[in-house]
């Protein structure tokens, strides 16, 4: 990934800033130019709470070539308190326990190593809540 | 808009088809349906097809395939909606001849998967790379998010997700063309390996090479072509949210609800009116929930329509009567048109052991990533 790129994604992808819609209070998550309910385009910034639910989930057995080392491994999507849906990976535990309402809390971890040489992306991934 | 029709299809077999590259199977899909019509040139050529730069390196598909069917000069473009590219390609081919543009023109779907490209980085360019991608999903993984959503709302088993595949291959069996022509068992399917759970092995389409040509014009011309036309009653078309995370109902697909109203509209038939239909059958779950949001099932109700045997030939409504996706093969680009041409076979009476009897009226479905695009044809017997 070009390092432009990783950079320009950074708010969302690393502090968990999402768009709250002046108009209709929809939250999108990554933040857009235009809110996909009302057709708005004046916003608020905002961090998302660190915890959220599972809405469904699946366990990678066979996995793309970046992820290979990790597999088999759990991916959900999950909704926070704000209404944001996003897929995450749910890390420690085991993956066959990871379903429709488990509640996680977002962790900020390394995602994956682009080759040897590549940069290492962060981003988050769901915990099991204590 | 003038009344359009079908003439002739051609179709290569699905497979990995190894001594043939992406320009020989276009050429040989093609020239079957021209030989067929007996038409040395045509009017327009579009290409349906979704990844030749990241499955071989090729772009600039339209004026290649032109020339290299002896028709350098004609307008000839590619038209890419990831899976759907086939289905795009053809409602492209009838807007163009029922806008009174064009006369003659030919939808070819095509796809070379088989030759070196890593098939499941480059299927993945049709989900969200910045919020799906990025996190290590890959295709199955999203369906498997789809049917995960779907047993917990309906209570959907896998079992009822073994019986797609077992059904489609049941048919895909009586298809010279298709890539696995043979039978699976229920236990077969559930003790094969898991790619994404719950999706095992064989709920899983083939990575596959094909391609699969239909050739359209003006119905009043029709006869001048083929004693037997096919009319294209309807084409419904639509999106919807391009991440799974994006939409309410991750089991409902949306884009297919909206494609099938339009084309039913369009065509002033309903549900209850198709006699045959191919649909998406990507991963199993993908034909369930395609056959709930098309009103050939209620919510939930499309693992025990199929368990039943009424989506099997003989049944009430046969479905993928071509082995579909999973037994036919998938050759992305190529699917939507390959499903036409099926249900051409079929109002054709030529669909030989697959045929089913009386058919008049049917229908195909072809879907672009985790169903953020969807695009449905009716087609009826003249």
């Amino acid at each position: 990934m070009p390092s432009p790129r990783y950079w320009r994604e950074i708010p969302n992808r690393l502090r968990l800033e999402a768009a709250r819609c002046k108009g209709c209070g929809k939250v999108s998550y990554p933040a857009r130019l235009v809110c996909p309910s009302c057709n708005g385009m004046a916003f608020e910034s905002i961090r998302l709470s660190r915890r959220a639910t599972v809405v469904t989930s699946t366990v990678i057995h066979v996995a793309p070539a970046d992820f290979q080392m990790e597999a088999p491994y759990a991916l959900a999507i999950v909704q926070t308190p704000e209404g944001a849906r996003m897929m995450v990976q749910i890390a420690d535990c085991d993956p066959a326990d990871v379903g429709p309402g488990l509640e996680v809390a977002l962790e900020f971890r390394r995602i994956k190593q682009e080759g040897q040489s590549g940069i290492l992306c962060y981003g988050h991934k769901g915990v099991p809540a204590r | 808009m003038r009344e359009v029709a079908i003439v002739s299809a051609g179709m290569t077999p699905f497979g990995e088809l190894w001594q043939s590259s992406l320009r020989d199977l276009f050429v040989q899909a093609a020239r079957e349906a021209l030989d067929a019509a007996q038409v040395k040139r045509v009017d327009g050529i579009y290409v349906g097809n979704m990844s030749g730069g990241q499955f071989v390196g090729q772009e600039h598909l339209g004026p290649l395939m032109a020339d290299h069917l002896g028709m350098a000069g004609v307008p000839a473009v590619r038209v890419e909606s990831a899976c759907a590219s086939g289905g795009v390609a053809l409602r492209t081919a009838f807007l163009e001849v029922a806008s009174g543009m064009s006369d003659l023109v030919l939808a070819v779907g095509v796809e070379k998967m088989n030759d070196g490209a890593d098939v499941t980085n480059v299927l993945a360019t049709a989900a969200d790379q910045e919020t799906e991608v990025y996190h290590g999903v890959t295709f199955p993984g999203l369906y498997a998010m789809i049917a995960r959503a779907h047993m917990k709302t309906y209570g959907t088993t896998e079992e009822d997700l073994a019986a797609v595949a077992v059904k489609n291959h049941r048919h895909g069996k009586l298809n010279p063309k298709a890539q696995f022509r043979l039978e699976v068992t229920i236990e077969q399917v559930m003790n094969s390996s898991l790619v994404a759970a719950p999706l095992r092995l064989l709920h899983c389409s083939p990575v596959s090479d094909g391609a699969a040509a239909l050739l359209l014009c003006p119905l009043e011309r029709a006869m001048e072509f083929t004693d037997r036309p096919v009319k294209i009653r309807g084409s419904g078309f639509a999106t919807a949210p391009f991440a799974l995370a994006d939409r309410a109902d991750p089991a409902f697909l949306e884009a297919v609800n909206h494609s099938a109203t339009r084309a039913y509209e369009m065509a002033g038939v309903g549900a209850d009116d198709i006699d045959v239909a191919e649909v998406h059958d990507c991963f199993a779950i993908a034909e369930l929930c395609v056959l709930e949001a098309m009103g050939f099932a209620s919510p939930g109700g499309a693992g025990d329509l199929t368990r039943s045997g009424e989506t099997t030939l003989g049944g009430q409504l046969p479905v993928n009567t071509s082995g579909g996706l999973k037994s036919k093969g998938h050759p992305v680009g190529a699917t939507g048109i390959a499903q036409a041409a099926e249900i051409f076979e079929q109002l054709r009476g030529e669909a030989g052991e697959r045929q089913v009897k009386n058919a008049t009226i049917g229908l195909t479905q072809n879907m672009g990533g985790s169903g953020a695009s969807s695009v449905v044809h009716i087609f009826e017997r003249v």
